[in-house]
């Protein structure tokens, strides 16, 4: 924003909706190449009007935009209190790490998976959960894990 | 007495509940074409009498929040809080997804009380089903007449849009939210001003959360003095209640409010896995104070849970039993703070950090007396000292379960 939005009225007009468009173009940019490049941060800053070290500066922020490349599926597991308490959090990251071979903040050399812990998913009451990509996995045990994590190897 | 009649989740079960016909056809919209009959200030006046106080953690008072808008302010801004992410709280999640229709419906009473013509819907990035149902109970509305330009012949327009988080728990503050819906990192700012004064864009804006707005339909359908009778002296109305952790039935309860925390966890959560017992009990979310088992009999109202030491929040409720590792519960639910801490202030940056680390070596078995005393030292150069109220939130549970706990941490530590 800039001195010229400012009427003399002292009421800012400029219009909301393209002013807040930064975290959707960053999703949009993110959603082509599954990463923001820098390349990709270049490309939102010149289309919105902005510096790319703003961009980079508010995509940073954000745990879900993303600068490193993760895995074609990726694993995150709930480490919050409730799926604790209720047999989750280590337990499922244990459990996973031991059938895919790698730990936290790692991705199978294959680069099908990567695994994460993550903040309350909001599904306390059916804990313990995961979200793998989009979709979210509730009251997991043993036996629904292997059969996702089969599912899943299985794809092609 | 009769058995309480759930009125926010009475939807939440039918089959496609989350269609506009499934709503329309059990009395959905019908409290809107009321409201638009009404003066908006004959709404919020209705509101305030009902007593409604915000279900998003800070239970401060919906309808006299809105009277502090500036009448003749030329833009006004509705802002919806649909960030949840407190550990222990699903219960917004539940209603976007399955009835969003009841909370679009108070969107628009409450845009039409306060003269806001633009509404900025507020969504946890992680929420992706809760995305798409916002986005088509938005669509379905405007097809209905009940969003856009005249809406049912009133004259008044309202424009939603939906804007979608990335994964930051700082921005269900509500100033750090709108600092994210202008695009920039979710970084709170100072108040006063609050929001209702200068918010969006300098413009006077109204933050709410979606479980408040649900009750607004229900408000100006059925009177403020039908509301009112429900609840507590300080409480009105039925809330929503999370509950997880130890117990054999967890889910989401609606009661009303001033329920002892006993007859929720015991009748409706079913009970202690197991049959155990009670170790401790966070009542409102993690950035509540933890209870101990003696407190079981409190009314489950803002009053009440105040004078027990501690606070309604959410309305979380989080059981351990006596199997429970307090240091290791709380450990974790500080290191769910240090990892949202936005950074901007040192106390809680810096100290949460510190917190941690001691809270680590102690779980470890490496501590000593003088780490229990850095964990009460840091706790109080950090509660009340920081930007936004999470710094103090995060020692709530520290400095409780210490107190509550002591001998366990004692044991962990070497003299
Ligand atoms: C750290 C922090 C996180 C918060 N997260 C949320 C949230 O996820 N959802 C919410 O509705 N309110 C949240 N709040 C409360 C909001 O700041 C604000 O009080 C609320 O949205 C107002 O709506 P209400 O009056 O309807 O409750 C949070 C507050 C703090 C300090
Ligand atoms: S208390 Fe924590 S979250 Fe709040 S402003 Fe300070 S650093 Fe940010
Ligand atoms: S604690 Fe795991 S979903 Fe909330």
């Amino acid at each position: 924003m800039n001195v010229t939005d400012i009427q003399p009225s002292g009421v800012r007009i400029v219009d909301p909706a393209k002013e807040a468009m930064l975290l959707s173009a960053l999703y949009i940019a993110q959603e082509r190449e599954g990463v923001l490049t820098p390349e990709a941060i270049a490309r939102v800053a010149e289309r919105l009007g902005l510096e790319p070290g703003q961009v980079y500066s508010v995509a940073s922020f954000y745990t879900l935009f993303r600068m490193q490349p993760t895995g074609r599926y990726l694993i995150q597991v709930c480490d919050g209190l409730s799926c604790y308490l209720c047999g989750g959090a280590n337990q499922v990251v244990d459990y996973i790490s031991a059938k895919i071979g790698i730990g936290p903040g790692e991705t199978t050399p294959d680069g099908r998976f990567s695994l994460e812990k993550v903040q309350c998913l909001a599904s306390c009451g059916t804990a313990p959960a995961m979200r793998i990509n989009d979709d979210l996995y509730e009251n997991l045990t043993p036996a629904t894990i292997d059969a996702i994590l089969e599912r899943l190897q299985g794809e092609v | 007495m009769t058995p309480w009649q759930p009125v926010l989740l009475s939807n939440v079960n039918r089959p496609n509940s989350e269609r506009i016909t499934t709503y329309m056809a059990h009395g959905g919209y019908e409290a809107l074409r009321k409201a638009l009959n009404m003066a908006p200030a004959a709404v919020i006046a209705e509101v305030k009498a009902s007593g409604l106080r915000g279900r998003g953690g800070a239970g401060f008072p919906t309808g006299v929040k809105w009277g502090f808008i500036a009448q003749d302010a030329p833009v006004k801004y509705l802002a919806v809080n649909t960030d949840e992410g407190e550990p222990g709280t699903f219960k917004d999640r539940l209603i976007v997804e399955r009835d969003p229709h009841s909370i679009l419906e108070g969107v628009i009473i409450s845009a039409y009380a306060v003269g806001a013509h633009r509404a900025f819907v507020y969504i946890r990035g992680e929420f992706f089903l809760g995305v798409k149902r916002w986005i088509k109970a938005i669509a379905d509305a405007y097809q209905h007449g009940f969003l856009g330009k005249d809406i049912l012949g009133s004259g008044f327009d309202l424009d939603v849009s939906v804007h979608r988080g990335a994964g930051a728990y700082i921005c269900g503050e509500e100033t750090a939210m709108i600092e994210s819906l202008e695009g920039k990192r979710g970084e709170p700012r100072l108040k006063p001003p609050y929001p209702a004064q200068i918010g969006m864009w300098d413009q006077p804006t109204i933050v709410q959360n979606v479980e408040t707005l649900a009750n607004i339909r229900h408000i100006i359908g059925r009177g403020a003095a039908w509301y009112a009778s429900i609840g507590t002296e300080q409480s009105k109305g039925p809330k929503i209640f999370c509950v997880s952790g130890h117990v054999n039935r967890p889910g989401n309860y609606e009661l009303p409010l001033g329920t002892p925390l006993r007859e929720i966890i015991y009748e409706h959560a079913g009970g202690v896995r197991m049959g155990r017992r009670i170790k401790a009990i966070i009542p409102g979310g993690v950035s509540t104070p933890i209870l101990p088992p003696d407190k079981l009999d409190v009314p489950m109202a803002f009053e009440t849970l105040a004078a027990a030491g501690s606070a309604l929040g959410t309305g979380a409720i989080v059981v351990m039993d006596e199997t429970t590792d307090m240091v290791e519960a709380i450990r974790r639910i500080t290191s769910f703070f240090v990892h949202e801490s936005c950074g901007i202030c040192v106390p809680c940056r810096i100290g949460g950090v510190r917190l941690l680390e001691t809270l680590e070596t102690i779980g470890a078995g490496k501590g000593t007396l003088a780490d229990l005393e850095r964990l009460d030292y840091l706790s109080r150069s950090i509660s009340g000292l920081t930007f936004c109220p999470m710094g103090t939130g995060m020692c709530e549970p520290i400095a409780s379960g210490i107190n509550l706990f002591r001998s366990e941490f004692d044991a962990r530590v070497a003299a």
